[in-house]
């Protein structure tokens, strides 16, 4: 019994074990809540997975490297999940042939709008170079915008926060959003919501019906192409025009 | 097709997507490129083998929680954000809610009269 709890503890706070472990527990307590409360989109999981490891991490004087060292095994399944968004993209093939033409056209106001309205409304309210450089790719998915991020001389770290807030805050506002512009077909809610919310608002698509998952999904990985396609050319205008 | 099956496939296609990225210096994430790869294959095949189906929809059914520990990053820049809470705060209520709408009114705009096409 050298050292008791606290051997015990020192022990494990240095193994990737105990990262991993409780991020799946605070993801299945708030995921619980969350099912408890019939999916009110006040209680986000991700959000509040986020501040229950947050606390506890300053709570334990935890650095965030220690907890990454065993988060860093669910954050690697962003990548192959990205590539299985094909599967439902695939399902709704027959849709996506029909609807080509609203699809592309709506991907590209989105990808813009997106893009414009953070930048501008963040340098209304006075954000710095860094800020505003970070916020621009927030509605797409984390690898893609912290790529970008650090093309454009942003923080990636900073993105990947701004881009889980954006996702929530699409989560969470999208049902209050669209109802309010009377949009009933769930092809262009999911595809709405994965536009500006990429995978976190797919996430809560797919719970409201498998058709508005996979516009969604589908939405997530084009606007991710279309953002990192645009990003080159927008900052070939910005320079042109001398505003940097 | 088994889980591991599914996964290695998945793997394989994000493994070709980075290759193809970094060689030809493409804007584009690697992932982002084998989901296209992935999705031209399925196209071509014209079928969904099962197995895949089922590991690809499990994975995405708990897409969020693989962004909670980037997430958790927020701590690493809390100077920043408290300094800056004001302009990050509006920015991204305000982008979130006008992208959801822009990109939902352009859809549904071309998307009238098309109406017997709908389900």
């Amino acid at each position: 019994m050298s050292g008791g709890i606290a051997g015990v503890w020192v022990y494990l706070s240095t193994t990737p074990l105990l990262g991993l472990t409780v991020t799946l527990l605070a993801y299945q307590g708030a995921y619980w809540l969350y099912e408890r409360a019939n999916f009110h989109p006040l209680l986000n999981p991700v959000a509040w997975s986020v501040a229950v490891l947050v606390a506890l991490l300053v709570a334990t004087g935890t650095p965030y490297e220690t907890y990454f060292d065993g988060a860093k095994f669910v954050h690697f399944l962003l990548g192959p999940a990205t590539v299985a968004l094909a599967v439902p993209l695939y399902a709704q093939l027959g849709k996506l042939k029909r609807l080509a033409l609203p699809l592309s056209v709506a991907l590209l106001a989105g990808s813009l709008a997106a893009i414009a309205s953070a930048v501008g409304i963040g340098w209304l309210f006075g954000a710095s170079r860094e800020t505003l450089l970070s916020l621009a790719p927030k509605s797409v998915t984390t690898p893609i915008a912290m790529g970008i991020a650090e093309k454009l001389g942003g923080l990636p770290g900073l993105t990947a926060v701004l881009v889980v807030a954006t996702g929530i805050i699409g989560a969470v506002s999208a049902k209050y959003v669209l109802n309010a512009l009377r949009i009933d077909d769930h092809a262009v809610r999911g595809f709405a919501v994965g536009t500006a919310a990429h995978g976190i608002g797919t996430a809560r698509a797919f719970q409201v019906s498998e058709e508005a998952g996979a516009f969604a999904g589908l939405a997530m990985g084009l606007n991710g192409l279309a953002t990192a396609l645009l990003f080159p050319f927008l900052l070939w205008l910005v320079v042109r025009a001398g505003w940097a | 097709m088994n889980v591991v099956g599914a996964l290695t496939v998945l793997l394989v296609c994000q493994t070709i997507g980075e290759a193809l990225a970094r060689y030809f210096e493409l804007p584009v994430p690697g992932p982002v490129i084998g989901l296209a790869l992935l999705f031209a294959v399925l196209v071509a095949r014209g079928r969904l083998p099962a197995g895949l189906a089922d590991t690809a929809n499990g994975l995405l059914k708990h897409l969020s929680l693989l962004f909670v520990p980037a997430g958790v990053g927020v701590m690493l820049h809390m100077d920043r954000i408290g300094a800056e809470w004001l302009p990050i705060a509006v920015a991204l209520a305000g982008s979130t809610v006008i992208t959801i709408g822009v990109t939902a009114l352009a859809m549904q705009a071309l998307m009238n009269g098309r109406g017997a096409e709908r389900k």
